[in-house]
Parts: C-alpha cells; structure tokens; sequence
C-alpha cells in the first residue's frame, strides 16, 4: 500500500491527489519568487554584511576600554547582537545558498565561512541535507533533541533523561558546541560503527575551526584591551554565551514546540514531492514578532516557509507567509505559529514531560487514506 | 600602502574567520581585494568619457592587490546588473592607468558605457594577454571597430617612450566619425611619420578583402602584424598569413572564441548540486545556475576557467571536437556538454 505523503491524522481528509495538487501550489510560488529576486534583495543583504561589521567592529573598539562599566555593557551587547546576525541571517542562510544567484564569491554558500564552532562544510551536510531532508522523522532527523535529548514518545527513554532539563540549560548555553560535537557523532565509536581514529581526526578538524575564534575572542582581544584584558573577555564569553542561548531557544522553537508532528521512517517511506512540503508544513513551526525581531532570528520564526524553500532569500519569507497561510486554511492543514515565550514554554514543557519513562502516547496512530483513494 | 599591506596580513587573527579587508573595505571599498579565491580586486570608476560611436571610456582606480598591466593586454571586469555578477573582458587603453573602452552593445557593455557612474565600485580580474609589443620588426596593425582598442593601448605606451617607430594601421570603421580615438590616431599619424594611419570606411568602401592587402600595404609580409576586430576579419587574416607561411608573424586578439557549435545536456555541478539544462557553454551554464565559476579571457585563451569533469563528455564550440574522461581539466569557456555531463564544482 502506498502514500504520497507520510499517514497522519492532520492528512487524513485528504487525497493523493490533494497532496500533490498542494506540492504544485508551492512550487508555482517558489517559481514567482525565483523569478522576482533582483537588485533590491542584492542591496538586502548587502546592507545586513554591512550591519554585521559595523556593530562588530563598533563593539571591538568599545570593548577596549571595557573596564569603563558602560562600555563593557554596550559593547557586550553590540557584539552579541553582531553575533547573532552572523550566524543566523548571514551563516546560516548563506550557507544554505540563498544568495549564491548572485554569482559574488564573498557572499556565496561555497566560500562562506561563520563564527561558529562547526565547520561550514560539515554543516552543510548535517544541517542542509540530513536535518531539512529527513525532517522530524525519529532516528533519521539527528536534530530531533541532538543525541542528548528525548522530544519524542518514540525515542526509547534512559535514566539520565530524569535530568533533561537541566541538560537542556546547559545545551543552551554551550549550544555551538553542542552542535558540532553532536555533528562528529562520538556515539557511533562507542557503537563501534566508527573508529577511534577517525573519530579523532573529525575532532581534530573541529579543533582546528574552533581553535583561531577561541584565540580571537579570549586572547587576541582582550590582550589588545591592556588594563581592560579581563573585563573584555568576560564581555566576550558572555557575548558567546548570549549568542548560544538566543540561537538555541529560536532552533528548539521551530520543530519542538506543541502541535508541531514527528514521524517514523515508515509512515514516510513512499514520500512524493508534495508529500515531503506537506510533512514540512507539519514539522515545522513560526514565530510571531516585529521586522527585529525576525532578522535577529535569521528568519527562523519563519520556519514553516524556510522548511518549504529552504534556499529562497530569507528576506522574501514574510512576504510569502500569508499564500502559504491561504493554502493550508484551504486544504484544512494546521500551521503552527506563536510568540517566543508561549511556544519555548511548550518545548519545556515537553522536555519536562519526556524526562519520565511514558510509551508513545501522543504520536499518532497512523490512519491510512487508501479508502478515499480507491473511491 | 605598507601598512595597509602588513594589516590585512597580519590582522586575521582579530577578525577570524573573516578577513581584515571585510572591515577596512568599509572605510574605503578599495581596501579589499586579491587574497585567495574569495576576495576579489576591485576598482573605482574615476571618470567617464564618451567617444565615436556609441562608446565610453572609463578610468578606473585599481584597489589593493592590482599587480599592474602591459599596454595591450586585457582585463576583466565584472559588472553587478539586477543584484547578479556579470563577467566580460575588455582591452586596456592606456600604459600608466587601468583604462577600458567599452562599445555600448551587449547587456554588460550597455550598462558599463549608459548607466555606470563616477564612484561605481567594479571586479576586477588581474590583467592578461600576450597581445602586447615587441619590438624588432616594422609592424602592421590590422584593427576594425573596438578591436582598435588594444592597438590604442599599444601606441599610448610606445608614445611615452619616444617617437613612434615604423608601424603602418590599417583600421576599419563605419564611416571618420565612427573611428573610435579617430582624433588621437590621426594626430599620431601627423606627428610620427612611421606610424601611418589608413583608414578604411565600411560604409563608403565596403569591407576590406584580403586581396586589397598588396595595395593598401605592399610590404604587409615583413612585418609583424596584430589583429584585432570582429571574428570575419580574424578568419580571414588567420588563412590569408597562413597561406602565405607566416603565421608565426600574427598576434590575433579576440574577443569572443569563434563558434562552429556545440551540443547540449544536462549539466551538473557537483559541489553545490546546482543542475542546469544547457546548449550554451559550460561556464554561462554554470554562471546562470548560480555556481561559482572560475574564469578569465572567458574565449579559450588564459585557462582560467578549467574545471574538472566527473562524468559525461563535453564539444569544444570552436572546433566541434567531442572529448573527455572523468579527471580531465576543461574550459568551461569553450566547452558546451555533449550530453548530459558533471562538473566538479
Ligand atoms: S576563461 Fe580563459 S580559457 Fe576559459
């Protein structure tokens, strides 16, 4: 028996034939986009490069005088807020080739690199193809709680999940490590499907990424700031660490929040086209807030448009939020979207929850639709 | 710039993994430029002139990196139209500045000669070509059109070092007022007696033939002669020295490679997973895919675009000639897919 999309009670009232009429809908809109992009998306992200350096720059020169307890305070914040802006709307949709219809090799996915812990070339494979392909599907989506976490009823629960929360606080702080650690996927050596050598030589290209932004933030810097040395590079850390909570609650908010579905690798097993922008459309979940608050996420808080086009320049995802808002009402398909707070308490909450042993109860039973098919 | 040099050496351990050129080009675009395959050079329009026929000079000013140019040789210059790069080469004009001569045709050139202010930060490539003077033999220019333009470059530069030695130029225009530096060169013909100036204008007398040559230039076989112009001309000048034996006397110059054909497929480019339909060459196909394609001359000369091929075979547009094993190193410039083909890139 087959289906174009994954069995899921939110699909259940629809067809085959719906699924893929859905999938020509969003390819007709991407298609619109593709052949809108132009000069003023050019100058878009042009001018976000040019924020970035300046508030970085800004914060540098404020910071080395940091003793000075205004100073170490505006200047943490500038270079948080340059931080941010780096890795959310410059890294990580650069490298997801967004801009590369501009053919300039200083803002383009294959020469882009980030300050951030994991090397853009293994993000590009963890991230743009594993996590976007393979979205919330339970042991093929790696990002479904990063190996530490359990987010779902159907990941087999361990004691030291009892301490989850507190696990997660820390993930949160040192998120960018987090991530590129759980990207080398040490597991597999205790598994034995990696050897200890090739272990270490993934760690040892890590070290060689991490090494010179370490060098930069807690030695360079603040050995140029003299008398302000230590103030300056506990602006830093806490600059970093602002970065890394900020990233980490925006992530955890676009696939964990309530009312956001997971999969298993059967129900997805005969996906067709529509069916993968439909499982993204119920895997994925927004944000709401101001024009700020969306570029200090990296439009992120549009991740339901970002899951279904996830190379179109990430200016144009509000304008498309509300075609994509149209189609699901049309096709009674729920689209997730809440503030900050609201939807990060949810994840808590559920963090809280999956930290006692439970069997899957809330993923869904899966409903076959093969009766209105055949009709 | 010594110190900018040492800075922008130096300084990446503060800016990691940025380059100090990210931040200095915010104080001057200039500041920026020519370190690795990701910094490219860039210039400033300093000035715009217009000139016969529908074309403009610009002078531009070099930033950090320019390695500096031979009177004669080309560069290339990359455009932003509509947020996307654009890539064409032009032949350099004057011996001492970066100078380009650009006829207003064509997407890039329109944009440059009509709608490229004073203060337009441009790309750069660095400067290339082998079109340049040697000294020895008389010499014959044979230009027509824009092709005058690397032959002005050449003249500019002898002038600077004294009085012109024996250099006939037999250049084809539209009609005097068509003749781009029509002025200059007849003042240098004034002035220089070896350097004789013959103008030849389509419109009244038709298009030079091959079998004028022994009257308009009776000792054309003594001297070593360069060719510029539209690609009727080149051919026809390649079999006429050819024939004659002397082809080792010919520069030629041009400025697209000369087409017999090429075939068609589906192309694919392995490091971005970009795909392209294309019967154009493999670079435009590349170029338009947003893929991130070396290149140079941009007309099968420098190299500067070879790429490896994974899989597939490609033609060669200029001979039809269909070739290639997976690892061989070809030039996207002259080379269209035979088929469907995979690029490394
Ligand atoms: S670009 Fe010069 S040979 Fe292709």
């Amino acid at each position: 028996m087959t289906s174009a999309a994954p069995a899921h009670p939110s699909l259940a009232h629809l067809s085959d034939a719906d699924i893929e009429q859905i999938g020509v809908e969003l390819d007709a809109l991407r298609d619109e986009v593709l052949a809108s992009r132009g000069e003023a998306d050019a100058a878009y992200i042009r001018k976000v490069i040019k924020t970035h350096r300046q508030l970085e720059s800004g914060a540098r020169a404020t910071l080395l005088v940091s003793l000075f307890p205004p100073a170490w305070l505006a200047g943490t914040a500038m270079l948080a807020t340059a931080k941010v802006l780096e890795n959310m709307e410059l890294g990580h949709n650069i490298l997801h080739g967004q801009w590369d219809w501009m053919r300039d090799p200083e803002v383009h996915s294959t020469t882009w690199d980030w300050d951030h812990a994991t090397p853009a070339e293994d993000w590009k494979h963890s991230h743009n193809y594993l996590h976007h392909t393979y979205t919330n599907i339970i042991g093929k989506d790696r990002d479904l709680g990063y190996s530490v976490l359990r987010l779902s009823e159907d990941q087999e629960w361990k004691p030291y999940h009892l301490a989850q929360l507190g696990i997660n606080a820390g993930l949160s702080l040192f998120f960018e490590y987090g991530v590129a650690l759980y990207d080398i996927e040490l597991e597999k050596v205790l598994h034995r499907e990696m050897s200890v050598r090739a272990a270490a030589g993934r760690l040892g290209k890590l070290w060689k990424k991490v090494r010179p932004q370490l060098v930069k933030d807690y030695v360079m810097w603040p050995l140029l700031s003299g008398p302000s040395a230590v103030t300056t590079l506990g602006a830093n850390l806490t600059a970093n660490l602002a970065r890394n909570v900020w990233t980490h609650t925006v992530i955890f908010c676009g696939h964990f929040p309530d009312g956001v579905a997971q999969f298993s690798e059967e129900q997805t097993e005969n996906e067709t086209r529509g069916g993968w922008y439909v499982r993204q459309l119920l895997g994925s979940a927004n944000l709401e807030g101001s024009e700020l608050f969306h570029v200090m996420t990296g439009r992120l808080s549009y991740q339901i448009e970002h899951h279904l086009f996830p190379d179109l320049p990430s200016n144009r995802y509000g304008e498309i939020s509300p075609r994509v808002q149209e189609i699901c009402e049309r096709y009674g398909l729920p689209y997730t979207t809440g503030p900050l707070a609201k939807q990060y308490l949810t994840v808590l909450r559920r963090i809280a929850r999956l930290s006692l042993p439970s069997g899957p109860s809330d993923v869904p039973v899966p409903v076959r639709r093969t009766a209105k098919k055949a009709a | 710039m010594g110190l900018l040099d040492t800075l922008v050496r130096r300084g990446s351990a503060l800016t990691t993994p940025f380059l100090p050129d990210d931040y200095l080009s915010m104080v001057n675009p200039l500041w920026s430029g020519g370190r690795g395959p990701t910094r490219e050079l860039r210039a400033r329009v300093e000035a715009v002139s217009r000139e016969a026929a529908g074309s403009a000079t610009l002078v531009l000013k070099p930033g950090l990196g320019w390695d500096g140019h031979l009177p004669g040789q080309y560069v290339g210059v990359g455009v932003e139209i509509g947020g996307v790069r654009h890539w064409r080469t032009y032949s350099l004009t004057s011996p001492d500045r970066v100078t380009i001569t650009v006829k207003g045709l064509g997407l890039v050139s329109n944009q440059l000669v009509r709608r490229t202010p004073v203060g337009t930060v441009l790309r750069l490539r660095p400067a290339a070509g082998d079109f340049v003077w040697r000294s020895g033999r008389p010499a014959l220019f044979l230009t027509a059109g824009s092709g005058v333009t690397p032959a002005m470059g050449m003249l500019r530069g002898l002038v600077r070092r004294g009085p012109l030695p024996d250099i006939t130029h037999l250049h084809s225009a539209l009609a005097r007022d068509e003749v781009i530096f029509g002025p200059e060169l007849r003042r240098l013909h004034a002035t220089y007696p070896p350097y004789r100036l013959v103008e030849r204008h389509t419109a009244a007398d038709g298009l030079l033939t091959m079998s004028e040559l022994d009257a308009l230039v009776p000792d054309w076989r003594e001297r070593e002669t360069w060719v510029c112009g539209p690609a009727g001309l080149l051919e026809a000048v390649s079999d006429h020295w050819t024939s004659a034996g002397l082809s080792e006397r010919l520069h030629v110059e041009r400025f697209t490679p000369l087409v017999v054909g090429g075939g068609s497929g589906l192309v694919s480019f392995a490091r971005t997973g970009a795909q392209a339909q294309a019967d154009s060459t493999l670079l435009e196909a590349g170029e338009s895919a947003g893929v991130l394609m070396p290149s140079g001359c941009r007309m099968g000369i420098c190299f500067g675009c070879v790429v490896p091929l994974l899989q597939g075979q490609v033609r060669d547009v200029r001979t039809g000639d269909v070739h290639g094993e997976p690892g061989d190193l070809v030039q996207t410039c002259i080379s269209s897919p035979e088929g469907d083909c995979a690029l490394d890139v």
